[in-house]
């Protein structure tokens, strides 16, 4: 997918400017933050599950190749494949094979952000096949050609009257005058229209939140079921999944499942955990004739063993951007690539390079919200620091800023010098402001006064008035 | 050139800073992976069985499923019909082909019973499940010769039958019968699936509002059989 | 760094209400916006038993440079902070910001030189924000102050999820005479300042503060408290903006019995 990542200020700007957008972020906060608060509130453990998850995978990051190598054993002897890509090209390149030799005239999809990251509907359309998205929110984004604006709520900045003049738009079969207005009329017509589209498929294409290296299985957690109908009824089941997917043993997954949907969409348990091992056995009487799983590198291999190794803990829960005031400013699209929010401001960077995405880390409070949700303890906001390390040692950021910060340290470590510089400003301002209390402009600070007053100081500083006192005394 | 697969462990181990994992490092793997220990429990299962019966039927009523109790196999013809006419669906009805050897449907003269995987069309599929998790109000159930997947998913109402000696208090227990299970029968671990449910279908995607059967079953009604 | 935290527990353990030594570290904000923060700051320390010192050759903790990725200035200037508070039982400033900065991240700044990380670590242990320093460690129960009207509380980041404070402030506010204070529904969510964020952000910084004091005037109290200034004022610039009423403050000043002075951007009466 291109990235649009540069022009995160004029992406940030124009959503804050959409009023149909900024009324359906306000969903967030009574959706996402208040199920996640309740269903954490009422497991005692849920504190220690966060250490374990994240022990689990640091483990695995540590013996990442031995995990990959299991796994692959047990996928071939349960009669699958594993495919190896190094680049978002070959992992494109291998699902498009796998399709040819299937003759695949449409392939259906579970929702994959992976999938997403390798531009994989675009290729499979411009190479004549046709991709069917089956989530709802991904099939709402699909019909209006967007990206996903959230890693687990696709279309969570599309509101239900928008969806209504798409479902009209494409499904032209239908009569015009039908009712769609409540979630459960988009809900119905959306399965009628998939459930041909499910038997009609060659290929079924689902994303993994695990692999597990003792059995082979890949693992899909999803509400709607559709997962399971793409890998059911296709005759082909592809898995696209990231190396760092990947998790010892059934124990360590049932661990990091109990973080997972909770962290999510404050679910104890989200409604389908499937397990995938293989093809169909001799006997059975339905599943896909063939498995393959297609492991995606694309730069994490390379990520281990730096300061941004942590990241590779993350399970795609979506808790920090449920929880980012940043994201709930400006929604998913203004980041400009495939992951958005806090997980995004660090990953976004690292497979994409910090030159594109350097606004990314920038553009944080450091609030800190976002590490004190995340299931595996991912330290975000040190991450996106670093990033903004970089960035100063390569000098990527503005010159501007750069030489005010200097101009500060340059003050600040001499503080003979600083009380006098800073006592005579202060004087000055408490002069001028001191009446009114407030500035409605100042030199030099517009982008503080262009929202807000600057209020005005006191007047003396505090080491002025100290000094003072302590003479008098 | 060397492979894909090659450059990747080869950048892995780079970045690690190691060769592949040989000796006792690989041994202790192995070992993992051959014996996989238990990480924390949450102790909410922590109860007798009659407790966690009461956990599970608890979980699934949060869960949004339906419960109806019966005290033996023979009373599950009557309790589905009961069911179906209580929701105000068809009486008509697919089963699993495992069910076949043990339901008798004798006394439910009026249901209409198929036994077959599902071709999308069937309203309602009956299956037995391997195992209940009391922890969540989860169901595992499992892919077989005669346990089509197709049955947990593509008809409008799942009813699942559980035995009461099929609940088990968390996840791992579950996985415990499962490996001694198919230990027993076929020597993998796995079979081509297992699905945990927890539910009926529902999506959030519209305006984050929940609405059920996006999918899969708008509806999943239990049977326990107390037996 | 074992032997360090058995002594900073004894440390702890045996100067507990006994007359510390306190460095205060007054913060630049503070010294240069505010300073009558700085002096509530130390009436509060000598109320509750302390002997407050203030070193002269402090200035700023460093988090401007730290936030921007400028590590080299950032360990000058807390090089100059470990060297100004050698010597103090604990170090206290009015702000979970600064405090945190320097207990949270001070000591990995160090990691290639030990003798100075040894002594960022010696100085983290002792570095407390000011509220709950008087709660957890001196043990305050209640202040000595009046203030009538309704009053809601903003819990600054950093000090929230740095450092814990979240109980400490309610609990001595709860003791003012005439105080009563009505929760802010977002209280722990950003006010959307982030030091240089607002700056470098300026849009998006003002959506989050035009929510935040949006929900500030929805309770209908007549002042903001908060525990740091940098927070206090983005929310006061913006309150004044859209002309709303609210008076804003840091909590010491209403605490030390000290809020007779003009609120944060209002003028002198």
């Amino acid at each position: 997918m291109d990235s649009t990542s540069k022009n995160f200020k004029a992406n940030s700007r124009r959503a804050l400017d959409d009023s149909t957008l900024q009324r359906a972020l306000g969903n967030i906060k009574t959706g996402f933050q208040e199920k996640r608060r309740q269903v954490t509130s009422e497991l005692p453990e849920f504190e220690a599950l966060r250490d374990q998850g994240r022990d689990i995978k640091n483990h695995v990051l540590a013996n990442l190749d031995f995990y990959l190598e299991r796994f692959e054993e047990k996928v071939v002897e349960n009669g699958g494949v594993v495919h190896w890509c190094r680049t978002p090209e070959e992992a494109r390149k291998t699902i498009l094979d796998i399709a040819k030799t299937r003759n695949a005239q449409t392939v259906t999809k579970g929702k994959s952000m992976v999938a997403e990251e390798i531009g994989l509907n675009d290729y499979l359309e411009e190479n004549g096949i046709e991709p069917v998205e089956t989530d709802l929110g991904e099939y709402i984004i699909q019909l209006r050609h967007e990206p996903p604006s959230h890693i687990i709520a696709p279309a969570i900045h599309v509101t239900r009257e928008q969806i209504a003049e798409d479902f009209r738009k494409h499904h032209t079969d239908l009569d015009p005058e039908r009712r769609l207005e409540t979630p459960q009329d988009f809900t119905d017509e959306a399965r009628a229209k998939l459930r041909d589209r499910y038997f009609a498929a060659d290929v079924g294409v689902t994303g993994a939140n695990f692999l597990i290296a003792e059995t082979g299985s890949t693992v899909i957690v999803t509400n709607e079921g559709n997962g399971d109908m793409t890998q059911l009824l296709g005759k082909c089941h592809v898995v696209i999944a990231s190396l760092e997917k990947i998790v010892p043993t059934l124990e360590d997954a049932s661990t990091i499942l109990r973080l997972l949907a909770r962290s999510a969409t404050g679910q104890e348990m989200s409604v389908y955990t499937t397990f995938s091992t293989g093809p169909r056995r001799a006997k059975d009487l339905d599943g896909p004739e063939e498995f393959h799983v297609v492991l995606l590198d694309n730069g994490r291999s390379a990520m281990l063993g730096t300061e941004f190794q942590d990241m590779l803990r993350c399970i795609r829960c979506a808790a920090c951007m449920n929880h980012c005031p940043v994201y709930a400013a400006v929604g998913g699209h203004a980041y400009g690539w495939v992951y958005p929010g806090p997980m995004g401001a660090v990953l976004t960077p690292s497979l994409i390079g910090v030159e594109e995405a350097g606004h990314l880390p920038n553009a944080s409070t450091f609030c800190g919200r976002c590490e004190s949700v995340c299931p595996m303890r991912i330290p975000l906001p040190k991450m996106m620091r670093h990033y903004r390390t970089r960035e100063f040692e390569r000098d990527l950021g503005s010159p501007r800023v750069k030489s005010a910060l200097k101009l500060w340290a340059g003050l600040a470590t001499r503080p003979k010098l600083y009380r006098f510089a800073t006592g005579i400003v202060m004087r000055v301002l408490g002069a001028l402001g001191g009446k009114a209390g407030k500035f409605k402009s100042l030199p030099l600070a517009g982008g503080w006064t262009k929202v807000r007053d600057m209020p005005a100081p006191q007047g003396k500083t505090f080491h002025q008035l100290y000094a003072e006192k302590k003479r008098v005394a | 050139m060397s492979s894909a697969r090659d450059q990747i462990l080869g950048s892995i181990r780079k970045s690690l800073g190691r060769e592949a994992l040989a000796g006792e490092d690989a041994a202790k793997l192995h070992e993992k992976l051959a014996r996989p220990p238990r990480n924390l429990i949450p102790d909410r299962t922590d109860l007798d069985h009659d407790g966690q019966v009461g956990l599970f039927k608890d979980k699934l009523v949060a869960a949004a499923c339906s419960v109806s109790e019966v005290s033996g196999m023979d009373q599950v013809p009557k309790a589905l019909s009961e069911w179906l006419g209580r929701e105000n669906l068809a009486a008509r009805v697919i089963q699993s082909p495992a069910l076949a050897a043990d339901l008798d449907w004798s006394d439910t003269p009026t249901l209409e019973v198929k036994t077959g995987m599902s071709d999308g069309t069937d309203e309602t599929s009956i299956t037995p499940i391997f195992a209940g998790v009391a922890e969540t109000g989860t169901l595992m159930l499992q892919s077989d010769a005669s346990l089509p997947t197709s049955l947990n998913f593509l008809p409008e109402n799942h009813v699942v039958i559980v035995r009461e000696n099929q609940i088990v208090g968390p996840l791992e227990d579950a996985w415990a019968r499962l490996r001694t299970a198919r230990a027993a029968e076929s020597g993998e671990t796995m079979p081509r699936t297992v699905n945990l449910i927890t539910g009926p279908s529902r999506t959030g995607d519209i305006e984050q509002k929940i609405q059920m059967g996006a999918h899969g079953p708008r509806r999943l009604h239990v049977i326990l059989v107390r037996d | 760094m074992g032997e360090f935290s058995a002594e900073g527990a004894a440390f702890m353990a045996s100067n507990t209400k006994t007359n510390p030594k306190v460095g205060l570290f007054v913060t630049c904000l503070v010294d240069l916006y505010r300073p009558s923060v700085g002096f509530a700051a130390i009436k509060l320390l000598e109320d509750a038993g302390c002997t407050v010192e203030v070193p002269d050759a402090q200035t700023c903790c460093g988090q401007p440079a730290f936030n921007s990725g400028d590590l080299p200035d950032t360990r000058a200037i807390a090089r100059q902070v470990i060297d100004a508070f050698e010597g103090f039982d604990y170090v206290v400033a009015p702000s979970g910001s600064c405090a945190g900065m320097i207990h949270e991240h001070y000591p990995a700044l160090f990691a290639d030189e030990p003798e100075t990380a040894q002594r960022a670590q010696h100085l983290s242990k002792r570095t407390h924000e000011l509220v709950s320093f008087l709660v957890d460690v001196m043990g305050v129960e209640g202040v000595d102050a009046k203030l009538d009207g309704s009053v809601t509380y903003h819990d600054s980041c950093s000090g929230l999820r740095e450092l814990g404070v979240k109980a400490q402030p309610r609990k001595l506010l709860s003791t003012v005479k005439g105080l009563s204070l009505t929760e802010l529904p977002s209280a722990e969510i950003c006010c959307g300042f982030g030091g240089t964020f607002c700056i470098k952000y300026p849009d998006i910084s003002d959506k989050m503060v035009t929510d935040k004091v949006t929900d500030v005037a929805a309770t209908g109290a007549a002042t903001l408290l908060a525990g740091d200034l940098g927070c206090l004022l983005n929310m006061a610039g913006k309150i004044k903006r859209l002309g709303h009423t609210t008076k804003v403050r840091h909590v010491a000043e209403v605490l030390a019995d000290m809020a007779d002075q003009p609120g944060i951007g209002d003028g002198k009466a």
